[in-house]
C-alpha cells in the first residue's frame, strides 16, 4: 500500500478534496435506491482492497491533516476527550488494540514491538516514536486513549459495561457528526440515544443495546450511518454550531457539486480483553457531490435516494434547506437506468 | 452471522488440585497468542465424545494477561453422564478440543472501591482470575471462600499464601466454620462490590442478605454455573429449518437442535446470556423455564424460551428457528 498523503484543510479555505482512487474507496451507504433506518450490523471482516474495509482500522490519504485538525479542535477546547477515571484499563485496552490494527494493516507506516510492558511504538507518518511501559500512565505524554487517538483517524467513545446497560464513560470527539461528548458523557445507551426520530417507536435501540451486551471479542461488527454536510467540514459539533450552522444558507445551485458532502460514517464496534468495555470507533468519510457522480451508480442511486427519504428524516438529518436544490444538481446524472445491488462501484 | 473464531488446542497439563478437581492447560495448535480476556470470563469448551459434541463452559483461571496459555479447573460432577466426567476420566495429555472466544458475565465493576468476592467450591474459579488481575492494578479486594473440607477445597492454600491471610479467608464446612455473611456485608464501606459464585443455595442467600441490608442491585454480581436439567423427552418443531427434532431425557433443546444440524446461537449455555432466545410459536405443555435471562413477564408469556437450559413438560414445541 503507497499512499500519497494530502496536505489540506477542514476548515477556512476547505482545501480538502478526494483523489480519484480514494473515491472509489469511499464507503458507500447505500445498498438500494431508497433508505430506510435500521440497525443493519454485519461482522467487520477485512472487504476488498481497494475499499475503505480493507483493513479493520483504515488510515488513507487524509490521514496526516486530519490528525493536525484534531490538534487544533482539541486545542480550542479541550473537553472534547473525557475518561471518567474508572476507564483506566479500557483506554489501555483502546491504545493496544489501534497500535495492533495499524501496525498489522500497515507495517510500512506503523511499527509496534513488545518485550512483556516495554512497548516501541513507530509512526512513521507522524514521525513519532515512543517507548513506554504498558499499563504506566506516566511513560507517556498524556493518558493512553488520547495519545493512540491524537494518532488515528475517526472519533473514539468507549463505552461501559454496567447493570445490563453500556455507558459512554470516556471518548474523544472532533469530527462528530452534530453530537457532543460533554453532553453525552456519563449517559447511558438508551439516554444518548434520546433524539432519533421514528427509531424508538421501531424499537431499533432496545434490539441494538440487547445484540451489543453480547458482542463478543474477537469479532467486531460495523454499520454505516450518513449525513450530509455544507463545505468539508470534519468539526461539526454542537458546540461550534455557530461557526457551521450557516453554510447551509450558502449553497448555490451552481456549487453544490463544490460545496455539498455525504458524509459518511463507518462505525466499527470492539470488545475490549482487559476492561470488557466496548470500542465504538467512529470514522467520517466526506465525498464531495462533484466527486460521487464520478462513480455513475453512485450518481443515479444518491437523488433516487435523497428523493425517497422520509420528511422527518430529512429534518433530522438537517438537509431541508439544500436538499431539493442536490437532488434537482444530481438529477443531471440519473439517466434512468437500474443499478446494481450492493454498494460498491461497478 | 457466522465468523468462526473458535481456537484449536492442546492439553498440554493435566493437575489433579483436590479431591475431584483437576485443572487443564491448553495451549493454542497454531502457536498464535491466545487473547487477553477480563478476569470472570468463561470460554465453552467442546470436544467430541463417541458420535456428539459436547460444549460446557468452563471460567478462566489463569492469570488474564497470561497469553501463552488458557487454564479452567473442572470439579467431577457426582451424577454426571455427561462433560465432567469425561474431562476427568478419558482427557489425556496432548488430545485437541476446541475452545470459544471469552466471553465475560461476570465482569468486575471498575467503579468498586473494593471487591468482596465470595464463593463457594469450584465458584472459586473466576475469583482466581479476577484476583490476579485487582493485585496487579494494586486494587483493594478480600476472598471469602468456603469448602466442604480441607481436602476437597482448591487452591486455598496457594491463594492465602498469595495474597496474604488479611485477604483470604477460609471456612471449612467440616470444621463447621461458616461465612459470615450478615457481619461482613453489614460492615463495608460506600463502593464495595460484592460477588458471589457457589451453588444456588448459598448465592440465593448471600444476596438475600445483602438486599436485606440495602445494598444497592448494582454493587451485587453473582454467577450460576448452571447445568440444562433433565427431564422427560418431548419433541421439538423447527419451523425456519423445517425439521422435527426428538429432546432426549438428558439432552437440553439446544443440544438436540445441534445434534440435528440446525446452528443455534449460544454465547454461556448456562440461561444466564440471553443469546440463544427463541420465538415460540405454539406448545401444547407448560414451559419449565430455567434460565435466570428472561425478565419475569416474558417467562409468563409463553412466547419466549432459552434454549440452553429451559424445557416443556408435555409433547410438542414449536420454535422460530
Ligand atoms: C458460566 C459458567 C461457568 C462455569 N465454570 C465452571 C468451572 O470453572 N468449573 C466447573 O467445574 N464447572 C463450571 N461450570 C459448570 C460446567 O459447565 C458443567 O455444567 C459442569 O462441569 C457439569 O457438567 P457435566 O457434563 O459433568 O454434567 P451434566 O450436568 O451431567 O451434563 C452437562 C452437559 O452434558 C449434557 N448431558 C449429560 N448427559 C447427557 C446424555 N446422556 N446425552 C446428551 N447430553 C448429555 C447435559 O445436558 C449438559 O449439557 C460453569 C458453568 C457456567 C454456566
Ligand atoms: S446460551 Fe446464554 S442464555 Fe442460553
Amino acid at each position: 500500500m503507497n499512499i500519497k498523503f494530502k496536505q489540506e484543510t477542514f476548515r477556512d479555505d476547505f482545501s480538502f478534496q478526494n483523489s480519484p482512487e480514494a473515491i472509489r474507496r469511499f464507503p458507500f451507504p447505500f445498498h438500494e435506491d431508497k433508505y430506510m433506518y435500521s440497525v443493519n450490523m454485519e461482522p467487520h471482516v477485512p472487504g476488498s482492497k481497494g475499499h475503505a474495509y480493507e483493513t479493520l482500522i483504515d488510515v488513507d490519504e487524509h490521514y496526516i491533516s486530519e490528525m493536525a485538525d484534531r490538534a487544533k479542535v482539541l486545542k480550542e477546547d479541550p473537553l472534547r476527550c473525557q475518561a471518567l477515571p474508572h476507564m483506566m484499563q479500557a483506554q489501555w485496552d483502546t491504545l493496544e488494540l489501534l497500535m495492533e490494527q495499524m501496525a498489522e494493516g500497515y507495517p510500512d507506516l506503523f511499527t509496534l514491538t513488545r518485550q512483556a510492558d516495554q512497548w516501541h511504538w513507530i509512526n512513521r507518518p507522524l514521525n513519532i516514536d515512543q517507548k513506554f511501559t504498558f499499563g504506566d500512565v506516566t511513560t507517556l505524554p498524556c493518558e493512553p486513549m488520547e495519545y493512540i487517538t491524537r494518532q488515528s483517524q475517526g472519533d473514539f467513545c468507549i463505552v461501559d459495561q454496567r447493570d445490563n446497560n453500556l455507558w459512554m464513560d470516556a471518548g474523544i470527539a472532533t469530527t462528530q457528526a452534530d453530537w457532543s461528548l460533554d453532553f453525552d458523557i456519563g449517559m447511558n445507551f438508551m439516554e444518548w440515544h434520546g433524539p432519533v426520530p421514528l427509531a424508538h417507536q421501531m424499537g431499533v435501540f432496545e434490539r441494538a443495546l440487547k445484540f451489543l451486551l453480547n458482542l463478543q471479542q474477537g469479532k467486531p461488527v460495523r454499520r454505516l450511518n450518513w449525513t450530509m454536510t455544507i463545505n468539508p467540514r470534519l468539526d461539526t459539533s454542537p458546540e461550534n454550531y455557530h461557526k457551521w450552522g450557516s453554510d447551509r444558507m450558502t449553497v448555490t445551485p451552481e456549487n453544490v457539486g463544490q460545496k455539498v458532502h455525504l458524509r459518511c460514517e463507518l462505525q466499527s464496534l470492539w470488545r475490549l480483553p482487559r476492561s470488557n468495555a466496548i470500542l465504538f470507533v467512529i470514522r467520517c468519510y466526506l465525498l464531495k457531490m462533484g466527486e460521487l457522480v464520478e462513480v455513475p451508480k453512485w450518481g443515479r442511486r444518491f437523488p433516487r435516494v435523497l428523493k425517497s427519504l422520509p420528511p422527518e428524516l430529512v429534518d433530522y438529518k438537517g438537509l431541508t434547506r439544500f436538499r431539493d436544490m442536490t437532488v434537482e444538481w444530481l438529477s443531471k446524472y440519473d439517466d434512468g437506468k437500474p443499478t446494481s445491488p450492493g454498494i460498491y462501484p461497478d | 452471522m457466522s465468523i468462526n473464531t473458535d481456537m484449536a488446542v492442546r492439553v498440554t497439563a493435566i493437575t489433579q488440585v483436590a479431591e475431584s478437581v483437576k485443572r487443564f492447560r491448553f495451549e493454542r495448535l497454531d502457536g498464535k497468542p491466545f487473547p487477553v480476556f477480563p478476569g470472570g470470563a468463561h470460554v465453552v469448551v467442546a470436544w467430541k465424545d463417541g458420535g456428539m459434541i459436547r460444549r460446557n463452559p468452563y471460567s478462566l483461571m489463569s492469570a488474564p494477561g497470561d497469553t501463552s496459555a488458557y487454564e479452567i479447573s473442572v470439579l467431577r460432577v457426582e451424577k454426571s453422564r455427561g462433560g465432567s466426567a469425561f474431562l476427568h476420566e478419558k482427557v489425556k495429555l496432548g488430545d485437541t478440543l476446541s475452545l470459544s472466544q471469552p466471553v465475560d458475565l461476570f465482569p468486575i465493576d471498575q467503579r468498586g472501591r473494593k471487591h468482596i468476592f465470595m464463593a463457594g467450591g469450584i465458584g472459586i474459579t473466576p475469583f482466581m482470575a479476577m484476583m490476579d488481575q485487582l493485585s496487579k492494578l494494586n486494587q483493594n479486594f478480600e476472598l471469602h471462600y468456603a469448602v466442604r473440607t480441607r481436602t476437597h477445597g482448591a487452591y486455598w492454600q496457594e491463594l492465602t499464601e498469595r495474597y496474604g491471610a488479611h485477604r483470604v479467608k477460609i471456612y471449612c464446612d467440616a470444621e463447621k466454620l461458616f461465612i459470615p455473611t450478615e457481619p461482613l456485608l453489614g460492615a463495608q464501606p460506600l463502593g464495595t462490590h460484592l460477588y458471589v459464585c457457589g451453588p444456588g443455595g448459598m448465592i440465593d442467600g448471600v444476596l438475600g442478605t445483602a438486599r436485606k441490608l440495602g445494598w444497592p442491585e448494582e454493587n451485587l454480581h453473582s454467577e450460576r454455573f448452571l447445568a440444562p436439567p433433565p427431564g422427560a423427552p418431548f419433541t421439538v418443531k423447527l419451523t425456519r429449518s423445517n425439521k422435527t427434532v426428538e429432546v432426549a431425557e438428558h439432552q437440553s433443546i439446544l443440544e438436540a437442535v445441534e445434534a440435528a444440524g440446525v446452528d443455534a446461537p449460544f454465547m454461556c449455555r448456562g440461561g444466564a446470556c440471553g443469546q440463544c432466545e427463541t420465538n415460540v410459536t405454539a406448545c401444547d405443555g407448560e414451559i419449565l423455564h430455567h434460565d435466570h435471562y428472561l425478565p419475569q413477564a416474558d417467562k409468563a408469556s409463553g412466547k419466549k424460551i432459552m434454549i440452553c437450559v429451559s424445557r416443556i413438560k408435555g409433547k410438542e414445541i414449536t420454535l422460530d428457528l
